[in-house]
């Protein structure tokens, strides 16, 4: 180490503008495209935009409006299991027929809308803010902006995929005002719940909206997957290998490629499932009894269903986590002012992760029957994703260490989202292994399992991208302050829920009951179910503050004067403040390096287009 | 190769994984017994002749195109087109064999999969019509010339149709091996 600290870089010559207009290169994009129709009218601008950053923050804002439906669901759920006896007539106004006020004024919510509250929170967080709104947004940010391209392979394309997720999502709202209500049996619709049309009230019109939505959301992923993967593959800009990509790009082209080939998967499932229930078929349904009547299905297997479900299913949970691991690995990186650690190893973990991703989804069906040796199979590929997940773990908090790390909202986000992700993968060895699996399946500790590694991480990951790109998004910053309070708290309030419930998990409270009554054994439970709907009304109300944060900075924040606020060597920060459609104004810049370059020979950051200079040669040879 | 191109075989493996989970769900289902054997209707064969047959055409009226026979290249498209309709009519015939035969679609679901995966691919087969139509449109109502965006533009209909075809004679083995 002693001699390669003699090394140490001179004063860079040039800054990042003047560094493309030499080195660049030109595509003579703004001679053909010069004043694009749809940049000039307020339509085409806000609305049927095809600019990849305008898309990038339709996601942003619609997956907001989902995640305020959603968590609004959840509290209503969560009172009615931390004060069930306390009365509901309050929020009749906003339930109507729902809420039922008997004579002493007491309101008391409708189970069959209890199960549809919670349906409806597990559909809508799992594919519309953590699918749509996570990787939808950054993926169109961040894809062209750190790629150095003008925009998506296919921008049409692109803007039908945002308008396919928005009929996805006025479909399920519809379904919301259903006097049946919307569907109730549960995100996964396993039939013959979601087969039978008069198995619940949800199971009739309100499981046709939600098949319908959700067929229309996987044009949307798809539309954005053939895109994403097409871009990256073919619109990178000169000097741009695969190897110097940033790991965020890495993210979302695995992610894309992953939803590509399991999506349809859900589509086909979907299908078979629609079928049985207009046209009469049996793929899911066999011989079933109702009200003392044999229904005409012959032959069918639910477990099919949760096969062709589940092939989709775990794949999805790494559709949303891994683009969160990007974002955090870049924000880390940045803020750490330091390279990521391994990133060579960091990518093949997110290869090795999506691998499996697709040969371990019988972890979800331990308990539906399947035979104990297929589970084993299962149970030592699911426990063999804890390596490159630890792989991942370990390079993120070398990263940190030792790093001048700059504790800003957008760090302190990534930080959080590594210690989430630590505590819900350690009870993830627990629940993949098929004996403990029998004691704790659909228990909260389930419950406690998946909302901390894949639900708060993904937000985490999700938090730390939307302050770190907001002043790309907006040209504005975020309110540094509002910022930490939202982090300390969402962090400590997000424990605060789920700690305890891995603990009545372990007791045996089994998730979904709408009230634990009849059950004695689990009555003294009362005070910490009362404990964790206290910590998630505080929680949300934080998120409202961060909402507000948001709202307020994008017409208000602290306006950004320098091109490159963090400091950061990628792409996206060498364009100008006010990017325009093409993203850059003049020629496209050209690539030298890979995109981690902080500390290097005592220079704070070392542009990606930036020449290697001389004395980068012997540093490089000295280490 | 051009995007949009590399852009058509993502987008294939996308729908082939769609097949994949149909014909998965074939086999899954079939291993748990309950299954009614049957034979696939006859017409299913010469549909078969027929789709490959229309890949040919497709193929030579590319290569008409390159060559500058302009007659080959627009004849030869509607012969594809022609081929298509009566594919999918074809297939048509063979759910109206397969209920003459007593196997409906509310049945055991061994002839259930049969109609629905039959269905898909047609759609499927459908919309690639469709882009043969563009093409004639594009045969008949352009000048005929050769530019780089036309011969892109074919490329993209000739391996969309290949792919079409190649998934109906990956379905039809499937059905001989699992009935």
């Amino acid at each position: 180490m002693a001699d390669t600290a003699i090394i140490t870089a001179p004063k860079p010559k040039y800054d990042d503008n003047s560094l493309i207009e030499e080195f660049g290169y030109d595509d003579h994009f703004h001679d053909h495209h010069h004043g694009d129709k749809y940049q000039s009218s307020f339509i085409f601008h806000y609305i049927f935009s095809m600019d990849h950053k305008m898309i990038a923050r339709q996601f942003l804002i619609t997956g907001m409006f989902w995640a305020v439906i959603g968590g609004l669901m959840s509290l209503i759920f969560r009172l009615q299991l931390g004060f069930p006896e306390e009365s509901m007539a309050w929020i009749k106004p906003i339930l109507g027929g729902w809420i039922t006020v008997n004579e002493a004024g007491i309101g008391t919510l409708a189970p069959e809308f209890y199960y549809a509250l919670v349906t409806m929170h597990g559909t809508i967080i799992v594919f519309f803010v953590l699918t749509a709104g996570l990787s939808g947004t950054f993926s169109n940010l961040l894809i062209p902006l750190q790629l150095g391209a003008r925009d998506m392979a296919s921008p049409f394309l692109n803007m039908l995929s945002y308008w396919f997720f928005f009929s996805a999502g006025v479909v399920m709202f519809l379904s919301l005002f259903l006097s049946t209500g919307p569907f109730s049996g549960g995100w996964t619709a396993y039939p013959p719940l979601s087969a039978l049309p008069q198995a619940s009230t949800g199971s009739g019109a309100g499981m046709t909206m939600w098949s319908f939505s959700m067929v229309l959301f996987v044009v949307s992923v798809l539309l954005g997957g053939i895109n994403y993967i097409t871009t990256v593959l073919n619109m990178r800009t000169k000097g741009m290998s695969l190897w110097r990509m940033p790991l965020t790009i890495w993210a979302f082209f695995v992610t894309a490629i992953i939803g590509l080939l399991s999506f349809p998967v859900l589509v086909s499932g979907i299908l078979l499932l629609v079928l049985d229930r207009e046209l009469g078929t049996s793929f899911y349904l066999s011989e079933i009894f109702v009200g003392g009547q044999a229904l005409d299905h012959v032959g069918g297997s639910p477990i099919l269903y949760q096969h062709l479900f589940w092939f989709l299913g775990h794949p999805e949970v790494y559709i949303i986590i891994l683009p969160a691991m990007g974002i955090v690995s870049e924000v880390l990186s940045v803020h750490a002012r330091k390279p990521i650690f391994g990133y060579k190893a960091m990518v093949y973990s997110i290869l090795a992760i999506a691998f499996l991703s697709f040969i371990v989804w019988a972890h979800h069906m331990f308990m539906s029957g399947v035979n104990p040796f297929i589970s084993n199979f299962f149970v030592i590929f699911t426990l063999i994703i804890a390596v490159p997940s630890a792989v991942k773990v370990f390079n993120w908090i070398a990263t940190l260490f030792g790093g001048n790390i700059r504790f800003t909202t957008a760090c302190l986000f990534g930080i959080g989202f590594v210690s989430m992700f630590i505590s819900g993968g350690l009870t993830g060895i627990f629940l993949g292994n098929s004996a403990i699996d029998v004691q704790l399946h659909d228990t909260y500790f389930v419950v406690a399992h998946f909302h901390i590694v894949m639900g708060i991480a993904a937000f985490f990951g999700m938090y730390a991208g939307v302050y770190h790109w907001f002043p790309k998004m907006y040209g504005r910053f975020m309110n540094e302050t509002l910022g930490r309070i939202h982090f300390w708290g969402t962090l400590i309030g997000a424990y605060a829920i789920f700690w305890p419930m891995h603990y009545i998990g372990m007791a045996g409270v089994p998730r979904r009951y709408y009230s634990f009554d009849s059950f004695q054994a689990f009555n003294h439970f009362d005070t910490i179910n009362k404990f964790i709907t206290v910590a998630a009304i505080v929680v949300f109300t934080l998120q409202v503050l961060m909402l507000i944060n948001f709202f307020y900075s994008i017409w208000n924040g602290k306006k950004m004067t320098t091109q490159n606020p963090w400091k950061a060597s990628t792409l996206e920060w060498t364009t100008p403040i006010e990017t325009g459609h093409g993203n850059w104004p003049g020629k496209l810049p050209t690539v030298t390096r890979w995109p981690y370059d902080y500390g290097k020979g005592g220079q704070d950051f070392i542009s990606q287009i930036a020449p290697v200079e001389d004395w980068e040669k012997e540093f490089d040879e000295a280490h | 190769m051009h995007p949009q191109k590399f852009a058509l075989l993502v987008g294939c493996a996308s729908m082939m994984m769609m097949f994949v989970a149909f014909t998965s769900a074939l086999i899954v289902r079939q291993a748990q017994g309950n299954w009614l054997e049957f034979q696939m209707p006859s017409v299913f064969y010469i549909s078969t002749a027929v789709i490959v047959t229309s890949s040919i055409t497709l193929h030579l009226a590319y290569t008409a195109f390159l060559r500058g026979s302009e007659l080959g290249y627009k004849g030869l498209l509607i012969v594809t087109a022609i081929l298509g309709v009566v594919f999918v009519y074809l297939q048509y015939n063979g759910w109206l064999q397969m209920n003459a035969d007593g196997i409906f679609l509310d049945g055991n679901p061994s002839g259930s999969f049969v109609y629905v995966i039959t269905a898909a691919h047609a759609g499927h087969l459908i919309a690639g019509i469709a882009t043969v139509i563009m093409a004639l449109i594009h045969a008949f109502v352009l000048p005929y010339k050769v530019t780089p965006r036309r011969k892109n533009r074919f490329q993209l209909v000739l391996w969309f149709w290949h792919f079409v075809d190649f998934l109906w004679v990956y379905l039809l083995i499937l059905f001989l091996m699992a009935y």
